[in-house]
């Protein structure tokens, strides 16, 4: 008891950051499915979501800027595409990953020029950020909602692709692009598609995130970003269910290791801290190592799961 | 044909001689308060980041493995060498709240038997070393990530180098690390000044020149040789090298290996350069930095890899700084070029070469190659305008 | 197309080298013509090597307007008999390390005399051997870090040390609080916090302390104050950035830590008291100075501050003094006395006359011991005033 005492707040922030890593995550997985492309640029796309959501909730009352934001991303992540990665698709994937790189530092030094480099208060969403109590750890409602809203969205994208045309069309360019082609989808349309979608979902997702967080700074997509990838491979990349599964058990895992000194402790097996909580990062990146090696295609490899 | 290319030879040679005498002459002409003085800081940074992306090209541009782990390479070879040259006398100073572990400084220990020759010798072993290590590491990675695939690859290596960081900053290696703390005090670029009588010669810029470009000269005659053919077979189309005999697993290592050597040298010239060695200035920032520079000058090209990152360093270190204070090439908005501008300008500029001219500076050329074409074309527009 | 392109990129390069050597030319004929000129014409450059963006841009900044309104209250000095006017020379170090050493060249190379700056001992350390190389003073204003000053001759300060600073937070908290135990956060990288992290540790007991670090990038520091709780900790030491400070301050609320929360003179920031506003924590700092020390600078910078638009966003959009200002608005007046007592502006004879310089500055007297750091003994201790968002003045804690 003393124990499921000591891990549950851990636990809770795992699940709820897991969550924001979630929505990110399939801005990758689908994106990476389509083009086989990584899209560097999707973490800063996120950041790009706060950043606009403190400048707008400053001159906008709330109802106004949230949609707003949303409608802002997906813009933005659209004119991404088209300006950044259309003109490449014909050349090797190498060079459209540089122009990913490419896009991903020019985002961050536009907010880097604009915020100055300082880190910028994230306004408060009412009701979402209220104090709430949950088997006595005290936390914020949004740690509790962050898993729920992530697992709704993902149902719902899962039956749009499943049942709709617009998703047909995305699983059969991702199944094959030029037979695609063939069939008269009109390949761009798809992409764009995806890249709408991505960005919403980062949008939300960075709602949530920065609400927990409240604080912006041009590097805050970095390491979300690179998290969701991670995740994204681990469940096995093109899959979306993979995406989510893979995002919250690297959330939960990081959290987990965070704490891993005091719950040793807590437990007996370590009498010294060995400063545990200095490998929380590394540890994804030694995941994504371990899986790729192991089971390159990841959890969900591409034949058990339908992908997008 | 073969004389022709002797001759060449030797003309690249002599060229680089005079270049070398050229940044001599310029390092005691230039005292550090001039204002030309910036040339020398980028000519020394530019240099080094010149290896590093020389490096970098052999593994992306020649042998078309597409890593992202360089500065994770690079912090091993700056830590190596910091390590090993930190004299002992301002050992406790620099590790302030560990008790060092290592207390073998290379210059020191020869230079008490051999002199100021020992000096050199140290800190060559001890650059030596610096590449040994990460190629050392390079070959432990690559033992299973040179089996991925490009973006897997990528992802891999980008992993493993943050964990390189996460691991040097981990306090429980600080007797060897200094932990999260600088490493200082070691030999630097500024350390190298020749007493003769009553007259110093400063070699501050002339040594990571010199440095690099011996390193990117083997970097040349490896590309030139059988194994350099080998590996670009790979990047061409791995399945026809295999069998045409190509032992594509050892190849990719040595690649790798190699690559992560120089790597590692050109983190222990960074080290010299500024003089301080501190984990947290390796983040994967200085990776895509890098891979932009070679992108910049061309991928598959040496000469334009050298040409990228002088270019890259000098705009962004000297001639766009006018861009963040104020004023620029006499325009002044103190409104628009204010922090940050600079750097904005910057990528820009990068994505439009991306975009618009994907093949960087040189494309997969040299830049002789580009001098001996434009000889032999003006040659044949000579003889077309006579025959008009 | 390509070769075009590259003869394009190659005329570019040789257009702008030239454009540099011009301007350069311009600037240095330019002094030149001041220089010979007779008259009140002549202008000695002060550089400011400050962080204006990254991780410590905001105190940078803060730290930057106290030399401003200094530089604005006296512009002029009188130095062997004439008098100059006082050019402050920015150099942005971006609180990088590896940024650092150009851009403290492009202040040696700009012609000053003397530099001021970091804020953040990093990137002071970083650019100490440039500054040295080329024989240009340099005085920290508040890079507390032994480092910066050990072992050199050309790096000053005038604000106190770490192991000063750790032994005071030590003390302050088993005095004032009873601490038997406490928690350490420090940031994986960053020279400051560790540092002071392993001071504090060392004056506290090292075996009553837990010690964590978070990696650079956080933002999820939920399980860090988790681990606090239940570690059975009574104090919370974190002295992190301002950035990192925001939200550790925020999730410390929001999980109802509970503790006090104890931290270094970073925090002495509006960042902070406008992060804490509202919030039910309990934020003690140590600081160089406390508002209200000095009534007529306090009303001189906050009516300057007001006036000024640029530096009311510079200050977080409001005109509490951060103790920085007041840190940089004394070495502004340190480096006047160092330029007059060396009768000349080459940067040699600043050099040889700034370890004698004393001065009676608003956050206490400043003089040099023979390492090149302020002597000083006494701290501030303030605490957060979470109803009103101030700065409360507590005690003032020696060793």
């Amino acid at each position: 008891m003393d124990l499921m005492n000591t891990v549950l707040p851990y636990l809770l922030s795992g699940v709820s950051v897991g969550g924001q890593y979630a929505l990110i995550a399939i801005g990758y997985t689908m994106v990476y499915g389509i083009l086989r492309l990584i899209n560097f640029a999707h973490g800063d796309v996120f950041m790009v979501a706060g950043l606009m959501m403190v400048y707008l909730s400053a001159s906008l009352p709330l109802y106004l800027a949230v949609p707003l934001v949303a409608v802002l991303t997906v813009l933005l992540g659209f004119a991404i595409e088209r300006v950044a990665y259309k003109p490449l698709r014909t050349a090797p994937r190498m060079s459209v990953m540089i122009s990913a790189i490419g896009v991903s530092y020019l985002l961050q030094n536009l907010a880097l020029y604009i915020t100055g480099g300082l880190n910028k208060n994230y306004p408060t969403i009412p009701w979402i950020s209220d104090q709430i109590t949950v088997f006595g750890a005290p936390t914020k409602r949004v740690t509790l909602i962050t898993p729920f809203l992530t697992v709704a969205l993902v149902v719902i994208l899962v039956w749009l692709i499943n049942h709709t045309k617009a998703g047909m069309a995305m699983r059969a360019v991702s199944r094959d692009f030029e037979t695609a082609q063939l069939m008269g989808i009109r390949i761009n349309n798809v992409i764009s598609v995806t890249f709408v979608i991505g960005s919403f979902l980062a949008a939300v997702g960075s709602m949530l995130y920065f609400s927990n967080y409240p604080g912006v700074v041009p590097t805050s997509g970095g390491m979300p970003g690179l998290k969701a990838f991670v995740a994204a491979v681990f469940g096995g990349i093109g899959s979306i269910p993979g995406a989510v599964i893979g995002a919250f058990i690297i959330g939960v895992c990081e959290n987990i290791i965070k704490g891993l000194d005091v719950i040793l402790q807590t437990l007996g097996v370590l009498k010294e801290p060995l400063e545990l909580a200095t490998f929380s990062d590394a540890f994804t990146f030694v995941l994504l190592i371990v899986i790729l090696v192991f089971k390159p295609t990841g959890l969900f490899g591409e034949k058990t799961t339908d992908k997008v | 044909m073969i004389e022709k290319q002797k001759k060449f030879t030797l003309a690249s040679l002599v060229l680089v001689a005079a270049m070398l005498v050229l940044v001599i002459v310029l390092d005691q002409v230039i005292k550090p308060t001039d204002s030309m003085s910036m040339l020398l800081k980028v000519l020394q940074k530019g240099s080094i980041y010149a290896l590093a992306a020389v490096s970098m090209n052999l593994l992306n541009g020649f042998t078309g493995l597409f890593s992202l782990g360089h500065a994770g390479f690079m912090l091993i070879g700056a830590y190596t060498y910091a390590i090993f040259t930190i004299p002992s006398d301002a050992r406790d100073v620099v590790y302030q709240y560990y008790d060092a572990a290592v207390r073998l400084s290379f210059p020191e220990a020869l230079s008490s038997v051999l002199g100021p020759f020992g000096t050199l010798l140290g800190v060559t072993l001890a650059i030596i070393a610096a590449g040994l290590v990460a190629a050392l590491v390079a070959y432990l990675i690559g033992l299973p990530v040179l089996r991925l695939k490009s973006d897997y690859l990528a992802i891999a290596t980008l992993g493993f180098a943050e964990v390189i960081r996460a691991v040097f900053q981990w306090g429980k290696l600080g007797p060897v690390t200094n932990g999260s703390n600088p490493l200082k005090s070691f030999v630097r670029i500024n350390s190298f000044q020749i007493h003769l009588g009553g007259v110093s010669v400063s070699l501050s810029t002339f040594v990571p020149v010199l440095l690099s470009t011996v390193c990117i000269g083997l970097i040349v005659l490896l590309v030139n040789s059988t194994y350099g053919r080998s590996f670009k077979a790979i990047r061409d189309d791995e399945v026809a090298a295999e069998a045409m005999g190509v032992n594509l697993a050892r190849h990719k290592m040595l690649s790798f290996c190699i690559s992560s050597f120089f790597a590692g040298v050109s983190g222990a010239g960074l080290a010299m350069v500024l003089g301080i060695s501190q984990a947290s200035n390796f983040k994967s920032a200085m990776t895509y930095e890098i891979l932009l520079m070679v992108v910049l000058g061309g991928i598959g090209s040496i000469s334009g890899s050298c040409i990228g990152a002088m270019l890259f360093i000098a705009a962004s270190e000297w001639w766009l700084r006018g861009l963040d204070s104020g004023s620029f090439l006499g325009i002044n908005a103190p409104g628009v070029f204010r922090n940050g501008f600079r750097l904005v300008v910057f990528s820009v500029i990068i994505m439009i070469v991306v975009l618009f001219f994907r093949r960087g500076i040189m494309g997969d050329r040299e830049l002789p190659d580009l001098l001996s074409r434009r000889r032999r074309r003006r040659k044949t527009g000579k003889g077309g305008g006579s025959n008009g | 197309m390509k070769k075009r392109f590259a003869l394009l990129l190659a005329v570019a390069m040789v257009l702008s080298l030239a454009a540099c050597g011009g301007n350069s030319g311009n600037g240095s004929s330019s002094d030149g013509s001041t220089n010979g000129g007779s008259g009140g014409g002549k202008v000695v450059k002060i550089g400011v090597f400050e962080p204006q963006s990254g991780d410590n841009g905001a105190g940078g900044k803060q730290e930057i307007l106290g030399m401003q309104y200094a530089n604005q209250e006296t512009p002029t000095v009188e130095i062997g008999g004439e008098t100059y006017t006082v050019e402050l020379v920015y150099a942005d170090n971006q609180s990088s390390n590896d940024k650092a050493p150009s851009a403290a060249q492009t202040l040696v190379s700009g012609g000053v005399s003397i530099v001021l700056g970091s804020y953040g001992s990093g990137v002071s350390i970083a650019a100490s051997d440039t500054f040295g190389d080329a024989g240009v003073p340099a005085m920290g204003v508040t890079c507390t870090n032994p480092q910066v000053t050990a072992g050199n001759s050309h790096y000053f300060r005038i604000c106190f040390l770490d192991p000063f600073q750790g032994t005071v937070l030590a003390n302050f908290a088993k005095d004032e609080f009873g601490a038997t135990k406490a928690y350490c956060l420090a940031k994986q990288g960053d020279d400051y916090s560790v540092g002071l992290c392993n001071y504090f540790q060392e004056a506290f007991g090292k075996e009553n302390c837990v010690y964590e670090t978070f990696p650079e990038g956080t933002s999820d520091y939920s399980s860090y104050v988790t681990n606090a709780k239940n570690s059975g900790a009574q104090v919370f030491f974190a002295p992190v950035s301002t950035e990192a400070a925001a939200l550790i301050i925020d999730q410390a609320a929001t999980q109802s830590l509970g503790l006090p929360i104890l931290a270094g003179d970073t925090w002495d920031s509006n960042v902070i008291t406008a992060a804490a506003q509202g919030k039910d924590v309990d934020i003690n700092v140590t600081t160089f100075y406390q508002e209200g020390g000095n009534p007529t600078f306090d009303e001189g910078v906050k009516a300057w501050i007001n006036s000024d638009s640029t530096a009311l966003a510079n200050n977080n959009g409001n005109d509490m003094i951060a103790a920085v200002t007041a840190m940089g608005y004394d070495a502004y007046y340190v480096a006047l006395e160092a330029l007059k007592k060396a009768g000349a502006t080459d940067p040699n004879s600043v050099l040889l006359a700034l370890p004698s310089v004393e001065y009676d500055g608003v956050s206490g007297h400043i003089a040099f011991d023979e390492v090149g750091d302020a002597i000083r003994d006494v701290a501030y201790v303030k605490h957060c005033n979470t109803a009103t968002g101030a700065w409360e003045f507590v005690t003032q804690q020696g060793v």
